[in-house]
């Protein structure tokens, strides 16, 4: 799977697409979903919650493994993904149209400071062995 | 899977396959200085023999005495199948059932337990047990805090037994939760529905409501749980699992039913055994399993299709999250749930109502000779299930000892825990006693306080010569 260039990505295997009207959307990568096994449940943030970049915000859960999902920017979460509460598979079905947390950023330059799709292939093409 | 012990030559062989000589050599590791060399003050064993000679002469001190008391253990039959069955290898020996494919034996036991359990409460999920009654109420508030999200005070009836009180306090004092204390009306001996608007709008996250309460007490749980909904609040039950055969279950109180339920198993088909191992039953709604702690077995289908059991929603537990875990509990009281799983199937629904009637009906019978004596009066004027409270008018303590030489332990001494009640006595009767055993009690207790009345006559006549 070829990992979707018009993304950022986190090292902690989080992507985020900015939208029109300067929120984001953060999901899960295509690695992170095949690492975890299939998906039972997405602990998603509370709306209207402050997060700092890099804070614990979300947890995926998998039949083996939870996983904590970090805050890629720092801002308030403003919607949450209602189908990922009765479906989570769909996370491993398509983990790049899942979204799991809208963010209005504080500081969209943070953006910046993310991963480009080369750079984050070469992190997941390294932890593969 | 019973526990089967390695023999020799297993031992010797496994070490040669990973080139060992010994077992002490895969534990070369350690510093010798921090190596224990034996215990020093501990004294050298005793062989069998000598150790069974000890615990018949320890058991023969505590004597046959015809018991009355409940508060929180209550001495029920219990048929010889339970303990027979129970004490098979593979019930008795067998370890935490982490290996589903090894484990399905216990596996189907517990969500057996976990069943008869919700259907008990009237709940959806029930867990497969915690340690006892009171550190199943602790662990629900923590639950009903992380539930809440936004208060950390929880309300705490008086009417709560008090050990369970302490405990609670013990294990949520440090996490900056605070549990306020309810009081209860003096004269029905329960929680005052009127009483809680005091705590209206006072921000709470649970209201724990006992059915029945300490004193054996029915609280009027609808109008508890009712009220708590209305101020948006959790509501943690804590009952006893026998009464629930005859009273409504918690999981409709008020309709929509308390939020999360836990309770003292021991009554069934635990001995008393001086105090434990006993076993905290809890269940909840299915919307806050993923906060419930302990360990919860679910049903599922293996690659066959065939249907097996297997620990499930894991992620609550320390094993796979510890920081993020609902509790640090990784275990449940196996052997005592075994034993209350094979009680429940063998007395069936309509036996433990039989158990609950004959317990209910000892208890008012007792209650009525007793406060036909002068000197004895019942303290409290709310219905009670199988357990409830007598002033006197001599000093509690002496009466008991007065009871204990006749062969009778006459109940639980509230003294010290309500000082309030005064000579105050906690009476339980349960199926176990005849009316002979009742009328024995009535009769030494006639006896007692009818001496004591002589003795303040003679002495009042000896001052007036």
């Amino acid at each position: 799977m070829t990992t979707p260039a018009h993304l950022k990505y986190a090292r902690s295997h989080e992507w985020v697409k900015q939208d029109a009207d300067g929120t984001v959307i953060v999901g899960i990568t295509h690695h992170a979903q095949e690492m975890l096994g299939d998906l039972v449940f997405v602990e998603a943030p509370v709306v209207g919650r402050k997060l700092k970049k890099g804070e614990e915000c979300a947890v995926v859960e998998s039949v083996k493994a939870a996983a904590d999902i970090y805050a890629p920017l720092s801002g308030e979460v403003v919607a949450v993904n209602a189908d990922l509460a009765d479906a989570p598979e769909k996370i491993n079905a398509d983990a790049y149209s899942s979204w799991i947390f809208r963010l209005k950023p504080d500081d969209i330059s943070e953006l910046s400071g993310l991963l480009d799709a080369a750079d984050y292939q070469k992190i997941t093409d390294q932890e593969k062995h | 899977m019973p526990f089967i012990p390695h023999t020799k030559e297993d031992i010797d062989a496994m070490l040669a396959v990973i080139g060992v000589a010994s077992i002490d050599e895969l534990f070369d590791e350690i510093p010798p200085a921090l190596r224990s060399a034996g215990l020093k003050h501990v004294p050298s064993g005793m062989n069998e023999m000598e150790i069974t000679r000890l615990m018949h002469e320890r058991a023969e001190r505590d004597g046959r005495r015809l018991n009355f008391i409940g508060a929180g253990a209550y001495e029920h039959h219990i048929p010889a199948a339970v303990w027979q069955i129970a004490t098979r290898g593979e019930f008795y020996s067998a370890y935490t059932p982490y290996q589903a494919e090894a484990s399905q034996g216990t596996l189907q036991l517990l969500y057996e337990y976990q069943s008869m359990m919700a259907s008990l409460t009237a709940m959806d999920v029930a867990n497969a047990s915690l340690y006892d009654g009171a550190s199943a109420l602790a662990e629900a508030v923590l639950m009903a805090v992380r539930l809440h999200k936004t208060s950390r005070r929880v309300l705490m009836p008086a009417t709560i037994h008090p050990a369970y009180r302490k405990v609670v306090h013990a294990l949520v004092r440090d996490q900056n939760i605070e549990l306020v204390t309810v009081p209860y009306c003096a004269r029905r001996g329960h929680t005052i529905p009127n009483a809680l608007e005091s705590y209206q709008g006072g921000d709470y996250a649970a209201l724990v409501v006992p059915q029945p309460n300490f004193f054996g007490v029915l609280e009027p749980v609808d109008e508890l749980t009712a009220w708590a909904k209305a101020n948006d609040m959790l509501v943690v039950a804590v009952v006893n699992p026998v009464s629930l055969a005859l009273l409504q279950p918690p999981g409709v109180w008020a309709g929509g039913g308390a939020d999360i339920v836990v309770g003292e198993g021991q009554p069934l088909g635990v001995p008393l055994a001086s105090g434990g191992p006993y076993f905290g039953f809890m269940a909840c709604r299915k919307a806050h399993v993923r906060q419930m702690p302990g360990r919860i077995v679910g049903a599922t289908v293996d690659r066959d299709g065939k249907p097996g059991y297997t620990l499930t929603l894991q992620a609550r537990e320390q094993h796979i999250r510890r920081s993020k875990a609902t509790s640090n509990i990784c275990t449940n009281q196996g052997l005592a749930v075994t034993a209350a799983t094979i009680y429940m199937a063998l007395v069936g629904a309509d036996g433990l109502a039989d158990v609950a009637r004959a317990s209910h009906a000892n208890a008012c019978r007792l209650a009525q000779a007793l406060a036909k004596l002068p000197g004895v009066s019942r303290a409290f004027s709310g219905p009670v299930f199988h357990e409830f409270v007598v002033q006197l008018t001599e000093p509690v303590e002496s009466v008991l000892r007065s009871l204990k030489a006749q062969g009778i332990l006459g109940g639980f001494a509230l003294t010290r825990d309500y000082p309030e009640l005064g000579d105050a006595l906690l009476v339980c009767a349960t199926e176990t006693k005849c009316d002979d055993d009742l009328m024995r009690y009535a009769d030494g207790l006639q006896r007692i306080l009818g001496s004591c009345v002589v003795a303040a006559s003679s002495a009042l006549q000896s001052s007036t010569i």
